[in-house]
């Protein structure tokens, strides 16, 4: 059987609407959370973090915290070894300061104590000798020469020589010939912009309790996007084989990205492994802002050359940058995605990632991809209002489509960005009219989606009931869309398959929840046990019809003859096998493991209208369209809320969101009293239209669609804010200080 | 043979090429074939790499097939959120 | 100092607990009574995730110290159901995926509910405001909005 040959088309239970199966537990509050796990003899943990922004840490005395009443343990980086991977390295020194601390908020030591009260007492007894260093916290001031150095040599072999000693990795992409592009154009033009870090603010804090006993073996349960992920990083750190740490999920109050790494997970296995007891670990929103997340903020320059007819012919991107006090690789998607919507005869894209004493930079939904492709689409609109050309209509001129040679590389197999941009100029929202400080924007979006490591495993119950067993946390209802797929296979009703996410010792390998992976590659390996355990079936039918399993066929959730050469029997349903199995060889099941590959890109637009007030500079968003190519939108419910929570998430971004550092090189704004996110009277309805171009990639045509979400609204509200008052910010967030002295500036 | 596109960054540890030819068919086997040919690009290469083959992305299956007429595009080793 | 002995009511049940003088009502529900529905988010009172209803009034528990609850009525998300029926906002939050992760939604809940209490045909722009103090980072709040309708004109019906 090779799915791959053909893309099914008819479908029972995908597309439909069904009531989630977590839904009951999560409207009651029995759902439990990171920080909802207590057992018995349980200590509280707490981290001590650095008050500087570059340090170096002289020594560390816990003598009086350890001898206050009721303090089971301390732990720095001392208790832990100096791993030889330097991915490893980086993470465990991001968890514990070594030697010196790069960032306020950086965590320096721990402590476990037998209450909060107590555990907060002993942390004000460690004494900590710093001596404080120059700070850089800037991108741009960051890649200059003289800057304050966060780390030594710390590049690698991409970076130029002569480039300023932060700076970590370089990398360039495109094709064409550039000059020969722009010669041609009738308009070129060319912008700066800048972008703030934001965080992936979920709203449950990072949380975990560890029990670690003294055979070696230890449990571990936390919020986390994958316990995979968790069980390497934590095992590699503290120099345990991987079989005796289990790692269990919790339900996940939010991630974005921001919870594909450790923070607190290896601290609290090292207190619990110290202390010989049990340790829960709860983030303060303080320290999340101060220490996880954010995206990187960034500083670019993008030139565009257009025709007077509106066809793009170069278009060449710089972007630098910055991801916090250790070295990461988000510019090379930024610099990927950056016109990856475009089919360009000239591209270039450059882009420079440099070291900060900001916090370690984390995935956030597309990450590199949205400020990226914000400064592309800003010239492109503002390219169309000076050349006076309907900007959807330039989109649809220029846009890439099947065999479009991408801005990255590869040739683009079936894509929907043209139905999406037809769509969108086929609405009623593209020509609904405008008051006086209003003005609308668009933008395209892009992502790139991932398959990766899964497994799935599948029991056929013996009362004709199923239990599909995976091992990615559920952040948006993938639990619901994979019943669904193995519902649809089986040919059986959604309510008889339940869906579990199991611990890193019940199945095999899982790749964290990212990447939008999870509805594409998860269903591609339920699909495939479904198939694995129908084979079973079949296989059981032919013996007790006594004909060769090839005559067996698999149809509406039933083994029927192939033919009638095959022999005149009446079907067995899936429930009626299963109630011999006993009798016909024993249980079963059917697995999937598999690298997936074959994730299709997806490819958004969004339309924004808003009205800025000319006497705040306030901009309220009056209405939202989500264009986006879904390939095949599984559970539509879950579809349109992966697209209005990404709008949501971008118009913060867009609007209001951003990490403010002050001189003293300390974060001014850690809580979501000052990191304003939006709240519900911020937005309008934000509605939706789903397209569905197939994914020749998948068996029911899915893409992933969580991620392209975000991407569109920031261009798309700075196109919309600069045609309602006339003049263009090249800057996010665009606060009302800033719009206004954008406004006094134009007279 | 099997022409690799490289990225542009990466040309400057393969002698400047923009495309490399080399005997491969499969992931696994490219990638050790553009190690001998372009000592260079083994860093990036040990970090991590995404392979486009016709236009999908494959992350790091080494018995992914390449076959002569193949497009094969290097990209770097991708993460999402 | 020494813990404070507490009488108070929790979702119709006579309710006893002792807490420290500077504990939290959040941390006296979550870790002294086993309700952990009130989720803590930001422990300042900006997000809330641990709203419940205090006396008729909404209230970030994290802002409320646990001995004020003596003699007080307190109503949780674990008191919406009534035995196996859902309230109507809870069945209109699933039938229309109003939540995605799930951590803002007790506190959603109990505040929604509030809000149907003193008016039951508000507008979507009362309900936005009504729900300024619940940040959800999910959905956009789009079909949070949407399910509240939903579940007012239910209720104004039944």
């Amino acid at each position: 059987m090779n799915f791959q040959s053909k893309t099914k088309a008819d479908f029972k239970v995908v597309g439909t609407r069904v009531p989630r199966p977590d839904g009951v537990d999560k409207v009651t509050g029995r759902a439990l959370y990171g920080a909802d796990f207590s057992v018995p003899g349980m200590q509280v943990g707490l981290i001590l973090r650095s008050p500087h922004a570059h340090a170096i840490i002289n020594s560390i005395d816990a003598s009086d915290a350890l001898a206050l009443p009721g303090v089971k343990a301390v732990v720095t980086s001392s208790d832990l070894g100096v791993p030889e991977d330097e991915g490893l390295r980086d993470v465990q020194d991001n968890c514990l300061a070594r030697g010196k601390v790069l960032y306020d908020g950086h965590a320096v030591a721990a402590v476990a104590a037998k209450d909060m009260a107590t555990a907060k007492a002993a942390l004000k007894l460690i004494k900590v000798d710093y001596t404080p260093l120059p700070h850089v916290t800037d991108v741009d001031a960051a890649m200059k020469p003289d800057a304050p150095v966060v780390q030594e040599a710390r590049a690698d072999e991409s970076v130029p020589e002569g480039s300023g000693p932060n700076v970590t990795h370089y990398c360039e992409f495109g094709h064409g010939d550039l000059e020969a592009g722009f010669a041609r154009a009738d308009k070129i033009i060319e912008r700066s912009f800048k972008t703030a870090a934001t965080h992936q603010g979920y709203i449950e804090p990072h949380a975990c309790l560890a029990s670690y006993g003294t055979d070696g073996k230890a449990d571990l349960w936390c919020c986390t996007q994958g316990q995979f992920m968790v069980r390497d990083l934590c095992a590699g750190i503290m120099g345990m084989e991987g079989s005796q740490l289990r790692v269990t999920a919790s339900e996940i109050g939010g991630g974005f990205g921001g919870k594909t790494t450790v923070f607190i997970e290896p601290v609290a296995l090292a207190l619990s492994r110290k202390s010989g007891r049990p340790v829960k670990i709860v983030m303060s929103r303080v320290d999340v802002f101060r220490a996880t997340g954010p995206t990187v903020s960034s500083s670019m320059d993008v030139r565009i050359g257009m025709t007077r007819d509106g066809r793009i012919t170069a278009g060449e991107a710089k972007l630098r940058y910055q991801g916090g006090a250790f070295p990461c690789g988000t510019v090379d998607m930024g610099a990927q995605a950056a016109f990856a919507a475009y089919d360009m005869e000239a591209v270039r894209t450059q882009g420079w990632n440099t070291l900060t004493n900001r916090p370690k930079e984390a995935a956030y939904r597309a990450p590199g991809a949205p400020m990226a492709i914000y400064a592309v689409e800003s010239v492109v609109d503002e390219l169309c209002q000076q050349l006076d050309l309907d900007p959807l209509d330039v989109r649809l001129k220029n846009a890439a489509d099947a065999g479009t040679k991408s801005s990255y590389g590869p040739t683009f197999d079936q894509i929907g960005l043209m139905a999406t941009l037809e769509a969108a100029k086929a609405h009623d929202h593209y020509h609904a009219p405008l008051g006086e400080n209003q003005g609308r924007g668009l933008s395209c979006g892009f992502w790139f989606n991932f398959g990766g490591n899964t497994s799935v495993s599948m029991i056929i119950n013996s009362d004709g009931t199923v239990g599909v067993t995976e091992g990615n946390p559920d952040i948006g209802g993938s639990r619901a869309s994979i019943s669904m797929m193995a519902a649809e296979e089986l040919g059986i009703p959604y309510d008889k398959v339940r869906t579990v996410i199991t611990d890193t010792n019940s199945i095999g390998h899982n790749d964290v929840t990212d990447g939008s992976r999870v509805t594409f590659a998860v269903g591609l390996a339920t699909i495939k046990a479904a198939r694995d355990a129908i084979r079973v079936m079949c296989g059981r039918v032919a013996k007790i019809w006594g004909i060769d399993p090839d005559a067996v066929i698999w149809e509406d959730g039933a083994a029927k003859p192939s033919g009638p050469n095959a022999g005149n029997f009446e079907p067995m349903t899936l429930a009626e096998i299963a109630a011999i199995s006993s009798e016909t060889g024993g249980p079963i099941a059917g697995h999937h493991e598999v690298n997936a590959e074959g994730a299709g890109v997806s490819f958004g637009v969004h339309l924004a209208d808003v009205e800025v007030d000319p006497e705040t500079g306030a901009t309220q968003v009056l209405r939202y369209t989500v264009f986006q190519d879904a390939g095949k939108a599984v559970h539509p419910d879950y579809v349109e809320g992966q697209m209005q929570g990404g709008a949501a998430q971008g118009i913060g971004w867009a609007l209001n969101e951003e990490y403010i550092y002050g001189e003293d090189g300390l974060l001014q704004n850690a809580g979501f009293l000052d990191y304003r996110i939006p709240v519900a009277s911020d937005l309008p309805n934000i509605d939706t239209v789903i397209l569905e171009i197939p994914n020749p990639g998948h068996p029911y045509g899915v893409r992933g669609v969580g991620e392209t979400p975000i991407v569109p609204p920031l261009a798309a509200l700075s196109n919309a804010v600069s045609r309602a008052i006339g003049v263009r910010l090249h800057e996010l967030p665009m606060s009302p200080p800033k719009i206004l002295k954008a406004i006094t500036a134009k007279g | 043979m099997v022409t690799v596109k490289l990225w542009g960054s990466l040309r400057d540890h393969a002698g400047g090429c923009e495309v490399v030819e080399v005997e491969a068919s499969n992931f696994k086997e490219l990638l050790d074939a553009l190690v001998v040919k372009h000592p260079g690009l083994k860093p990036q290469i040990d970090r991590g790499v995404s392979l486009a083959v016709d236009g999908l992305v494959y992350r790091n299956s080494w018995f992914t097939e390449v076959k002569p007429d193949s497009e094969v595009v290097l990209m770097p080793y991708m993460k999402g959120g | 100092m020494k813990n404070i002995h507490v009488s108070t009511t929790i979702n119709g049940d006579d309710a006893e607990f002792v807490c420290a003088p500077e504990e939290t009502l959040l941390d006296a529900l979550r870790n002294r009574l086993g309700l952990s529905g009130a989720k803590e988010g930001c422990g300042t009172g900006d997000c809330g995730a641990c709203t419940i209803e205090m006396d008729g009034r909404l209230v970030c528990s994290c802002l409320v110290l646990g001995a004020e609850a003596q003699g007080a009525q307190i109503k949780t998300v674990e008191g919406m159901a009534i035995g196996e029926a859902l309230h109507p906002l809870q069945q209109a939050f699933i039938d229309h995926a109003a939540l995605q992760c799930g951590i803002c939604t007790p506190g959603i809940l109990v505040a929604a509910k509030n809000l149907l209490e003193r008016n039951p045909d508000p507008t979507d722009t009362e309900v936005r405001y009504w729900l300024a103090g619940n940040l959800c980072r999910c959905t956009g709040y789009d079909k949070i909005i949407k399910a509240v309708q939903i579940a007012a004109a239910d209720m104004r019906g039944a």
